[in-house]
């Protein structure tokens, strides 16, 4: 059950998309590093104006591709790039902290680690004692909906009761969830805040696709947090996604089945159903199985 | 050669199944579960939950069910049905989730099954003959033909000569994937050993070997025997690998991965009609009396709602059914509900689900306690007449009178001794309980002649038992006196044939609105299909939670909840089940 799919990306849907590379934190003057990026071997440096370079390791031209830095990290295009990337407008709010939490390699499909973050039904057994517990394990019923104007995946309404829902929550709590889903490989999510009660912690993923079954995801935090201290709030996104890793790695297929017949889905899995048949009405093959 | 599919191929061993483990094995490029139940039945399943595809592997086998470490889905013994999806205590889909099995036989130490497998497991008339003793498997980077190969020139030497070499090797071949290996030694002919070698195709470049002797060592012997095939093995298992990376990497197996049913690939639609608003942990789960199991049900967030003595509430079952309890709690006992539910020889899965599927820690939902057996506490005297498991509403009333001082006595009648439940409730009650043991029908009706004789202003009773015992004290009490209104009944089920062939009209004199009830069809069912929020519970007219006030038209009531007076004033209908002999009924909603 175990196949790597090294093959180099041909889908033009996620060839033309805005992938993120890595943190720019972690870009040099210095050395040439090496990655890569749907199959394709890429080299990177920063330029003497500290601006990110990127290009493909066997052009011996080394034509830059096309960049973009944005919340924290470097964006790159294989394909035709969009104009712009998906906005999160938190990011420039003063009071906000942006931190990059840490970036973790698993091998299964981008679209299987979006879909796993875009569901509540595993935190009992998954998160135990932290996003959730036994015997609240209930999914209460929460809306799906295709943002017309930006075609973003949205799930709203979303209520789960968390034993430990942040760094900074000191008893179990029910947690109000907002899902956005605006690129195949990008989830975000708004969250309750036990600081304020109008507005929500943003914590996004950004998945870097390496092959159509592996993947490296960078863990995205703009929180209203002031006090935590950032290896504390690191340690707590790492250990969340820490449990995450070997469910996904046990997943098969690695590839998300588009195919309704592939797997069975209950009312808790709306959004998973809603996110598949839209990466359907996209046309996107790359890390799928495509409905038949 | 035979379909490697159409074959019986060993997939474990044994001693792979300890208990509560799940064993990750592989066939002809498909992964299995393999686990022990505790009852000793060995499951072999496709290693892969049907809700979102993770191995089943790396779940946890309870002795009962597997559970999957995603979702906490459950699945149970033999039959690999989907038995509890937490994520929906209430609304958990009433349809057949099952995860593909594979048969599974026990034989020579080893577990045996198959994609498709013709027949029986292969009998190896060496290894039935002898005391077979099963060696260590070993895992092999190579194909089954090469491992085969490999095989034929495989040496040993005999138990009896372990510290000898260059023993005489005689092969059998034995079928497509095993070989007989007999080893005899150099310097004394008459001493050999035989051992059968089995190779189980894992993938088109994998195998494992697994290997019985046809006799068991002497005890003291087997580490060094185990020890020397394991040498051996081994170095077999590098001249095959060593072989196999010669070749060109072979395709790898495809197994297919069935689709699931139509039905399954569409997300259920959300259960609306009969509300479960709480949810409830079972806390503690016990055998109360023969065929009885308790469940204390606590809450999993606010307080769980008042009830009252009689009440019941409605339990949705993992299997989507829906059935109803009394609780059995006394007053003030309000942390928890306590139901007995007796498990009925012809259970249609709702007593079956609660008796062996749901276990403690599970979350259940549950409607609001509903009331339709209410108790007067302003009698001078109240009869509680309880047959088996009939008993549980009449401990939460007989509870509520004793701090009163109200005076009361409950009959309970069952079988035998070990049919009685709840005794640490019964023993509070003290002398006002007296309990009617193994009765015919006859000796029955006699005993409640003798209980229900001597009727007197402000008496009360309450019968609570099977069909015929609750018709035999209905006659009894009339003849004894007892006007209709003093005798409070509540039956397990309606027994009666419904008749739902009429077809009328019904008005909702509140709404004014007119609406069309064809034959087929419940009055409760066209209420609801055209917006009207309706309670309900039993739906078959024996619980009384549908009741609508009639203002106007003949009532076929079809129910058992109502008396004979209220059936006489003709005011009120069960909409489950009551229908009109008019044209028209006007309902007072």
């Amino acid at each position: 059950m175990t196949s790597t799919v090294a093959t180099i990306c041909a889908d033009p849907v996620i060839l033309d998309q805005w992938h993120p590379l890595l943190p720019l934190e972690e870009m040099t003057a210095d050395n040439v590093g090496k990655t890569i990026l749907l199959g394709e071997q890429l080299s990177y440096q920063l330029d003497t104006h500290g601006a990110p370079v990127v290009w493909l390791a066997a052009d011996a031209d080394a034509t830059p591709l096309p960049v973009l830095v944005e919340y924290l990290y470097v964006w790159v295009c294989l394909g035709s790039p969009p104009d712009a990337l998906f906005a999160i407008p938190e990011f420039a709010e003063s009071d906000r902290r942006n931190i990059h939490a840490g970036t973790i390699g698993v091998h299964v499909s981008a679209p299987r680690a979006i879909e796993n973050f875009l569901d509540m039904g595993h935190f009992p057994y998954v998160h135990t004692d932290i996003l959730g517990a036994e015997p609240h394990t209930e999914v209460a019923e929460y809306d799906v909906h295709i943002d017309p104007d930006t075609n973003d995946v949205w799930a709203t309404e979303c209520v789960f009761y968390q034993p430990r829902a942040a760094t900074t929550s000191t008893e179990g709590q029910m947690s109000d969830y907002l899902y956005r889903v605006p690129h195949p490989y990008c989830v975000i999510l708004y969250k309750t805040t036990p600081l304020a009660a109008e507005r929500m912690d943003v914590i996004a993923l950004f998945c870097r696709p390496i092959a159509e079954d592996r993947i490296e995801a960078h863990m995205f935090l703009c929180l209203l947090d002031p006090d935590n201290s950032e290896t504390v709030i690191r340690k707590f996104q790492q250990t969340i996604f820490g449990q995450d890793k070997p469910i996904l790695e046990n997943q098969y297929p690695k590839l998300l089945p588009l195919d309704p017949r592939a797997e069975t889905p209950i009312r808790a899995d709306k959004v998973a159903i809603a996110y598949r048949r839209w990466l359907s009405d996209l046309g996107v093959t790359y890390g799928v199985i495509p409905a038949a | 050669m035979n379909d490697p599919k159409s074959l019986w191929h060993p997939v474990a061993t044994s001693i792979d199944l300890p208990r509560h483990h799940i064993f990750h094995g592989q066939l002809l490029g498909r992964e299995v579960a393999v686990w022990r139940a505790d009852d000793d039945f060995v499951n072999v399943w496709e290693n892969r939950c049907l809700h979102r595809g993770v191995r089943l592997s790396i779940g946890t086998n309870d002795g009962n069910e597997l559970t999957c470490r995603y979702h906490g889905w459950r699945y149970a013994n033999r039959s690999a049905g989907c038995t509890y999806i937490p994520a929906h205590p209430a609304d958990a889909p009433a349809r057949t989730i099952c995860n593909r099995t594979f048969p599974a036989v026990e034989r020579y130490g080893l577990v045996w099954s198959g994609e498709d497998p013709v027949g029986e497991p292969p009998l190896v008339p060496i290894l039935d003959a002898g005391t077979p003793f099963t060696l260590r498997s070993l895992p092999v980077n190579a194909s089954a033909e090469v491992v085969l190969a490999q095989l034929g020139d495989h040496r040993f030497q005999p138990v009896d000569a372990l510290d000898g070499d260059h023993a005489a090797m005689a092969v059998t071949e034995l079928g497509d994937f095993a070989l007989a290996l007999t080893a005899i030694a150099a310097s004394t002919p008459t001493t050999t050993s035989t051992a059968v070698f089995f190779v189980q195709p894992v993938d088109s470049d994998r195998s494992v070997i697994r290997a019985v002797l046809t006799d068991t060592p002497a005890d003291s012997e087997q580490i060094a025997v185990l020890r020397h095939h394991a040498t051996r093995l081994g170095q077999l298992v590098a001249l095959a690998e060593t072989a196999a990376a010669d070749q060109p990497a072979p395709e790898p197996m495809v197994a297919t991965i069935d689709q699931v049913s139509l039905a399954l690939s569409v997300m259920p639609e959300r259960e609306t009609n009969r509300s479960a608003p709480l949810r409830v942990q079972v806390a503690r789960k016990w055998e109360t009396a023969h065929d009885i199991m308790a469940f204390e049900l606590v809450s999993t967030g606010n307080p769980l709602p008042t009830f009252q003595p009689g009440a019941h509430i409605d339990v949705h079952l993992p299997n989507g059914l829906v059935r109803q309890y009394s609780i059995t709690n006394g007053p003030g006992d309000t942390a928890c509900y306590r139901i007995g539910v007796k498990l009925e020889a012809e259970s249609t899965g709702g007593s079956q689900a609660l008796h062996d599927t749901v276990n403690e820690g599970d979350v259940l939902a549950i409607s609001e306690p509903r009331n339709n057996f209410p108790l007067r506490r302003d009698a001078l005297r109240t009869v509680f007449i309880a047959g088996g498991i009939g008993v549980t509403p009449m401990l939460a009333m007989a509870q509520a009178l004793q701090p009163m001082g109200l005076a009361f006595e409950l009959h309970y009648f069952a079988q035998a001794e070990e049919h009685l439940a709840f005794n640490e409730i019964r023993s509070t009650l003290g002398d006002s309980v007296t309990v009617h043991l193994g009765l015919s029908p006859g000796e029955t009706s006699a005993e409640l002649t003798r209980v229900l004789q001597g009727y007197d202003h402000a008496n009360q009773a309450y019968i609570c038992g099977p069909g015929p015992m609750l018709e035999a004290a209905r006659t009894i009490a009339a003849e004894a006196g007892w006007p209709d209104q003093a005798v409070h009944f509540e039956y397990f089920k309606n027994t009666t044939e419904i008749d739902n062939s009429s077809s009328f009209e019904i008005a909702l004199a509140r709404s004014a609105v007119t609406l069309q009830v064809p034959s087929g069809t419940t009055i409760l069912e066209v209420l609801r299909d055209h917006g009207v929020a309706m309670p309900s519970s039993c739906e078959q007219g024996a619980c009384g939670t549908c009741v609508v006030p009639v203002i106007e038209g003949d009532i076929d009531h079809q129910d058992v909840h109502l008396k004979q007076t209220e059936r006489d004033a003709g005011d009120q209908i069960m909409t489950c089940v009551s229908r009109a002999t008019s044209d028209r009924l006007v309902l007072d909603i």
